[in-house]
Parts: structure tokens; sequence; C-alpha cells
């Protein structure tokens, strides 16, 4: 734990709030598919890069919850790949994603590292993640919808209860 | 007991190859691709995925294609893969209340929160083949309806019931207590809620459903009741050391279900619901519910009933429910056991020897005691 009283209140917030910014860089990209990635990453300009960790595929054992809410257990594995890289200018990038794509986590990785840097984010935000972020978002509203048409009222046919 | 044999190698290699052919069937048809598998065979992937004990739908689909459709010999290949690839750790508890539901139903309540929605299923349906199938043409899309959706927000049934005092509440451990883990260390008895939950999530369905089925007939009857069923996409946090905070990896399919089931009460605490409960990869309804279903019955002790059944025997269950085990040990009497069953042989030759002498020396003894009568 940081000790909040030692640093004035407002830079722990921006510094929450920069987190959960990075955050969703980095959740948005591992929810795009890998051709989404490629098509925004090949759009960059080239970058010079190296490699700080290889992109490496491992497991996460995933947990649940007794009944939902209660002591964590062990569900099952997922297989999760990962990679860091640094660009010369010094950011480091960090991607995670479900699966084993080796090529999106490595542009995942760079993505994350330019928008790291500030004359960079504007454009990564603008350019990469906000329409990867809003497609998501719009599948899921259709995934909603469908889902909704399929809502049911049962009547239960006893004692004139409806 | 198996002994190495030697030999044998050519024809091995002859039967993969023969195998290799069959699996392929007529070249003039096709070869399947594994995203026609993921897509459209996506209750097979997710049966593999959950008794494999490992997400990848692409990962399922080979191994389908693989095992030509024998589903426990592809849950075999995903768990064989697995023991290549390195552990990073443990995701944080997933949240099923924040599940994109694409399904949810409930026994106990027609109006409740959130509303019941059907999603994609089988149930009502007439079971009647459906030829328009077998006629299909690629390209053929039937759209989906839709609807404007008013309120999403879906609590769970169980914590509705919660709310009210009259369900018991889900046992809270110290969150930086050890939780068991199958992959790290052998099951071992007796066995907490944590390696049992783990270890039906793997569990075959066919032998979870016998046993659910077994309590509904009498055999340690628990009273279920479906209080819901929900399917749907999780996200899958992973607290990432070099960073510092967590990261959303991804989202993954599963299916949960609440059974509800009969009264817990004593003289200090008053009688409430209590429950069973079932969480898979995947959109496994069958498997989930029975998954419930056992939980609760193998948590007789805890809850102060009397054993009777066999779905209550913890070590009974647990021992029995993994396919892969189980085929391990009834498959492998395929193999050679050529020097056991030679001894054997001798055994029992050495008894119908002496089975034959024993009775030669009884007719012997019976006419020489009749010609003494005589």
């Amino acid at each position: 734990m940081t000790d909040i009283t030692s640093t004035p209140l407002s830079s722990n917030i921006e510094a929450d709030a920069a987190v959960g910014a990075r955050q969703k860089v980095i959740a948005t990209l591992a929810a795009a598919s890998a051709e989404a990635v490629a098509e925004k990453f090949n759009a960059l300009p080239p970058q010079s890069y190296e490699l700080v960790r290889q992109p490496e595929t491992g497991l996460v054992m995933v947990r649940g919850r007794m009944g939902g809410t209660g002591s964590p257990f062990n569900l099952g594995e997922v297989t999760v790949t990962r990679c860091v890289v640094r660009l010369e200018t010094g950011e480091t990038g960090n991607a995670y994603s479900l699966g084993r794509n080796k090529q999106k986590v490595l542009q995942s990785a760079v993505i994350d590292a330019l928008w790291q840097r500030p004359a960079m984010q504007d454009r990564i935000e603008t350019d990469i993640i906000a329409p990867l972020a809003e497609a998501q978002q719009g599948a899921k509203e259709t995934v909603r919808e469908e889902t909704e048409a399929t809502k049911v009222n049962f009547f239960t046919m006893v004692r004139g209860d409806n | 007991m198996y002994v190495a044999v030697k030999g044998g190698e050519k024809a091995i290699r002859n039967a993969h190859k023969l195998m290799a052919k069959r699996r392929r069937g007529d070249t003039s048809v096709p070869s399947l691709t594994l995203e026609q598998i993921a897509q459209q065979l996506s209750h097979a992937v997710a049966r593999v995925m959950g008794e494999g004990s490992l997400y990848d739908e692409t990962l399922a689909a080979l191994a389908i294609k693989q095992a030509r459709g024998d589903l426990i010999e592809a849950a075999f290949l995903m768990r064989a893969y697995r023991t290549t690839l390195p552990r990073f750790g443990y995701s944080q508890p997933i949240d099923t209340a924040k599940t994109l539901v694409e399904r949810r139903v409930s026994a106990t309540y027609k109006d409740l929160p959130g509303g019941q929605v059907l999603g994609p299923t089988f149930d009502y349906s007439h079971r009647l083949l459906d030829f328009a199938l077998a006629a299909e043409e690629d390209g053929l899309e039937k759209p989906a309806e839709t609807a404007r959706v008013e309120d999403d927000s879906m609590p769970r049934v169980t914590d509705l019931l919660g709310d009210e005092g009259l369900m018991e509440p889900d046992p809270v451990t110290d969150e930086d207590a050890p939780v068991g883990d199958l992959t790290r260390e052998p099951l071992s008895f007796p066995a907490d809620r944590d390696l049992r939950l783990q270890n039906l999530a793997r569990g075959d369905e066919g032998f979870l459903l016998a046993l659910a089925y077994s309590t509904q007939r009498g055999y340690g009857r628990t009273h279920p009741f479906a209080g819901e069923i929900r399917y749907g996409e999780v996200e899958v946090e992973f607290f990432a050391e070099e960073l510092g905070f967590a990261v959303t990896l991804g989202t993954i399919k599963v299916t949960e279900c609440q059974m509800v089931n009969q009264f817990k009460g004593s003289a200090k605490t008053a009688p409430t619901f209590t429950r069973g409960y079932g969480l898979v990869f995947g959109q496994v309804e069958r498997k989930a519910m029975s998954m419930a279903m056992v939980d609760r019955s193998m948590r007789w002790q805890e809850l102060g009933e009397e054993p009777s059944a066999p779905a209550q025997d913890v070590e009974f269950v647990l021992s029995h429910s993994d396919n892969i085990q189980a085929t391990g040990f009834v498959e492998h009497l395929k193999l050679p056991h050529y020097v056991d069953f030679q001894a054997e042989l001798d055994l029992v030759r050495r008894m119908r020897g002496e089975w034959f002498e024993k009775r030669r020396q009884e007719e012997e003894e019976g006419s020489a005691a009749q010609e003494a009568a005589e």
C-alpha cells in the first residue's frame, strides 16, 4: 500500500486515471482480432524496438467463485500469449491476450508503447483504440439486442393466477 | 500389470498411416477447417475445452479433427498439450454477475428482475430432424430478430433470495487463503469444496449426468430447483506483476447454474434454502446443471445430512469423474499383457490339474467303496 499522506491526493487520482487508461488500451487490443490489430499496426509508421520479453505462450488458471460470490476455486486453464517491447525512445509496451497469436501480442505491445509517447497518444487513441473499442461495443450491443428478442413471459396456468 | 514389449514398429507406423487416411476419408469431399469445427460444432468444442480443462477454441477444434470426433480422445490431446506450456499464474476470480448474458432462465421465478431470455437453445424444439439443413447451401443466412434493450441488469436469483435471508450465504474465505489445484497436487481425501468443484468442472459430462439423475430418482435426494442458468461471455483478468496492475486478457464463454435445494436450519439459525453450484467452459448446460446437483449432494456432511447414495460419496465421485484417467485405465487393457497372462495360464492349468486329480481320487475311492459293499 502506498502511504497516501506522503503524496498529494491529486497525484494519486492522476496515477489511477493513467493506469485506468492504460488498462483500457491493453484490454481493447486483447479483445481485438489478430487481423484488426495487424491492420491498425500496418497503418503506423515503421518503429524500431527491442524485445524485452519475446512473445511467449503459456497458461493462466481461471478462477471462479463458489455460488458466484464465495470463495475462489480453480475452473480450468486458458492459453495466453504475452510480450514486452521497448521503443528506441525508451517507452516500454506490454501486451497480453487470450490465445496463441504471437504476432498479435507483439504488434499490440508496440502500440501500447507508442500510446505512452506523449506525442503519439492522441493519434493512437483516435486511430486505433477508439475505433476498436467502438467495434467491440457494437458487437456486444448486437448480442444484447438479439438476446433481448428471446425474452419470454411465462404465464402459470393454475388458480387463475397469471 | 503391463510389461514393456519390443517390436511391432513397422506395424504401428503403418497403422497410424492408415488411421490418417481413414481420418481424411474420401478426398473428393473437402477437408474440414478448424474454423468450421469451432463455429459449427460449438457444443463439441465446449465439451472438449471443459473436460480437457483448457479453453482454446482453435486447439479444441484441432483436437476434434485429429480425434475424428472422439471427444474423450480430443480432451486427452488437450490435457497432453497443456503440459508443454509454462504456467503464468492464476486469474482474478471471474465475476459472473458481469456476464454479457446470451441466455438466462429461472425455473423458480417467472417474473424476475432482468427477465428470462432464452437465447440460443434446443429447449422447446420438437426434436424433429431438420432436412432443410441437409440441403443447406453455403451463404444461406437467416438473420436473428433483434429488440431494443431497456435495462440489461440481471441480478443473480440466489442474491435475490439472499437479500430476503432465504438463501444460505456463499462460503467466504480469506482472499489470501490457498486454493486447491488438481494440476499441481494429486487428489487426496478429504477433499474440500474448492477441489471438488475443480474436479467436477473438468469431469465427464455423462458421468455427472448419470449421478445427478440418480439423485432425482431417490439415491440421495436433494430436491433441486434450477434457480438460475446463465450463459454468456465473461472477462478474464490477470494481475500482471511487471505492470503492477490487473490486465484484461479477453473473454471466455461460460455456463453457470445455481441449484436451489431444500432447507437447513438449527436452533440458532432460521431455515434457509441451500445451494449447489455449477460452472463450466462454453455452453454446456446439461453438465453445469449436473455439476450443481452433484456439488450439493457432496455437501451432505456440512449440512448434517445422512449419507446413503453414490452421489454423496465424495471419494467415489471424484475418483471416477475424470474421463482421461478412466479411459487410460480401461483402455490400457488393450495393450500387451502377455507376461501377466502367462502367469494366469500357468495358474489355471495347475488348478485344473489339481481338480482332475482330486476327482480321479474320489472316483477311485467311490468305486473301491462300492466294490467293498458288494
